[in-house]
């Protein structure tokens, strides 16, 4: 089994450390693929990096901070990216929920085993998003424009590991 | 002192459960926000101060990231269009010949589609002032399609106004800060535009739904749909105005008809805001008639003009114009509108105004006013002895400046 603390060594657990700086990185990110660039015809990606904020946050431990993040940042999604307001924080609310509840099972686990407990838990988010946005606008979004973003994000988890990584044997009370 | 040396400090509380409340808290508000609705594209004025502030941020960061992509990309067609001068030369001759033809038929349509609007009386609608801007941000996921474009209220851009490519319709706008605006794309699941099918004339809904082809829900068409066909703008509902193009229907994945919409036929990097807000805009006649009126331009109106014999309504010929029973100045011509009883108040054409009326006593002398004449008050009595104009209008489509007339005696104009 390879544990996630091969990733680099542990650092104290500051809120600016694990938490605001990597909201910081995720917002720089959101922007900049907001970029209107068209490669041989097609678009940037448009991952939500979030999503792996909400699964490592998780993971790394229990805290009253992570839930107001995860609001803050979805609510700044909404806005950019000009959708209803309330509509991803919800979705990052409920994979940090789901996680929190299974977050014994997948400490530890090896790389794979994580990846696909990411994946599991982004279909979730897709999944609340889905059914918020049929509610609110009255109509499905395309299953496809889903599949595609939820790829991109799928592929973030690396991103989700490194920052479990840096932080898993900061604090082990929470074992 | 720190919370920890407070009586308080003592209170275990498992990190899991304070985690869980924060979770129900954060749950609540993200939920209160969604039902509120804050932020309806459907609705005027929904924009927040929040959208706001973020967009205008987001104006300058977005504007310094897509600078340099726009400049490799100008740099890329230099250097393609410096290798392949020579077949694009080839090319470009061979759609010029294919667009002069084209165009040939298009100014003869032109002509025409003038001519008979003239004759139903139908009223041209004045070309819309607009604006070009620059796309700075995009979003493109299946919850939400906007763009941030870099005009906004300086520019007089306001939320409903129609937002085009060189290709086609792109979206609407739904919020404007100062100098920043954001289009609902076509695509976006929040997005509902009235169209039409152009080979059959009937109405359908173009639903977004965050792909790239958007829905066609509502169909009313007597002759069906068929991939292929064109789709414009209705107009219905004011909206948009009608007619601009939309794209080409196609059958989607799921069975159902989609549009392969016109604008993805290359990057909407630059757009027009056209300043459209509904049709009221249109209606609004003192705000689209010309600051200055074209002078009316006549004949000799003893050629074309008949005299009412009676006061009472007598259809015209303008075959029986009797040549000294008007005199050469447009007076005359106000003065038949203002004529009572009055036989024909007055022909509404853009390349040719016609009326044909006599003073019944005194001749009022100011310019003619030209007042619209509905379609029903109109009978073409001899359609070839129509084509003399007795007045002409510059302009293309002549505006009233006076309300519209009661209803008239029915009379007969020539046209």
């Amino acid at each position: 089994m390879t544990s996630v603390t091969g990733f680099g060594a542990s650092k104290s657990m500051t809120p600016i450390g694990w938490l605001g700086l990597p909201m910081l990185v995720c917002a720089i990110a959101t922007v900049v693929l907001a970029t209107p660039i068209r490669i041989f015809g097609l678009g940037l990606p448009e991952p939500v990096f979030p999503l792996a904020l909400a699964f490592a946050w998780a993971v790394i431990r229990p805290s009253v901070l992570p839930p107001f993040a995860l609001l803050i940042m979805g609510l700044f999604l909404d806005v950019f990216w000009g959708g209803p307001q309330g509509l991803w924080p919800l979705c990052f609310l409920a994979t940090y929920a789901a996680v929190l509840a299974v977050r014994r099972m997948i400490l530890s686990q090896d790389f794979i085993v994580m990846w696909a407990s990411y994946g599991a838990a982004t279909a979730l988010a897709f999944a609340v998003g889905y059914a918020l946005m049929t509610m609110v606008s009255g109509t499905g979004p395309n299953l496809i424009a889903v599949g595609w973003q939820f790829l991109a994000t799928f592929a973030l988890f690396p991103f989700a590991y490194r920052l479990i990584g840096r932080y898993e044997d900061a604090d082990v009370r929470f074992r | 002192m720190s919370l920890r040396d407070g009586p308080l400090g003592d209170i275990r509380v498992p990190l899991t459960w304070s985690a869980a409340a924060a979770l129900v808290i954060a749950v609540i508000i993200a939920a209160a926000l969604l039902l509120s609705r804050q932020h309806d594209p459907m609705k005027a004025g929904a924009y927040d101060a929040a959208r706001h502030a973020v967009d205008a941020v987001e104006s300058p960061v977005g504007g310094a990231l897509s600078a340099p992509v726009r400049w490799t990309g100008n740099a890329a067609d230099y250097v393609r269009g410096y290798f392949f001068a020579v077949s694009e030369n080839r090319s470009l001759k061979t759609q010029l010949t294919q667009a002069q033809a084209t165009r040939d038929q298009l100014e003869s349509a032109l002509v025409e589609n003038a001519r008979l609007r003239a004759v139903l009386g139908i009223r041209t609608d004045p070309p819309l002032p607009h604006i070009a801007a620059e796309t700075i941000a995009d979003s493109r996921g299946p919850f939400a399609n906007t763009r941030l474009a870099n005009a906004g209220r300086d520019k007089g851009v306001a939320e409903g106004n129609p937002v085009i490519s060189e290709h086609g319709l792109v979206g609407r706008i739904v919020g404007v800060s100062d100098h920043v605006s954001r289009v609902l794309l076509l695509t976006d699941a929040e997005s509902r535009t009235p169209v039409l099918v152009v080979r059959t004339n009937g109405r359908a809904i173009l639903s977004g739904d965050g792909g790239a082809a958007p829905k066609l829900d509502y169909i009313r068409s007597a002759l069906g749909i068929k991939e292929g066909d064109r789709v414009l703008t209705s107009g219905d509902g004011g909206v948009f105005p009608r007619g601009l193009p939309v794209g080409t229907v196609v059958r989607g994945l799921d069975g159902g008809w989609h549009v392969a919409l016109d604008s993805d036929a290359a990057p909407i990097d630059y757009v027009q805001i056209l300043l459209f807000s509904d049709f009221s805009q249109l209606a609004d006649a003192q705000a689209l008639a010309p600051k200055d009126l074209p002078t009316a331009m006549t004949e000799e109106p003893s050629a074309s003009i008949a005299p009412p014999t009676t006061s009472a309504p007598v259809p015209l010929k303008p075959a029986a114009t009797k040549p000294g029973a008007a005199k050469p100045t447009t007076a005359k011509l106000a003065a038949a509108a203002a004529a009572k009883p009055v036989a024909v108040k007055a022909a509404v054409k853009p390349a040719a105004v016609k009326a044909a009326a006599k003073p019944a006593k005194k001749p009022v002398p100011k310019l003619m006013t030209l007042t619209p004449v509905k379609p029903a008050t109109i009978k073409v009595a001899k359609p070839a002895a129509a084509r003399k104009p007795a007045t002409t209008v510059s302009a293309p489509a002549a505006r009233p400046t006076a309300p519209p007339p009661a209803p008239a005696p029915q009379s007969d104009i020539p046209i």
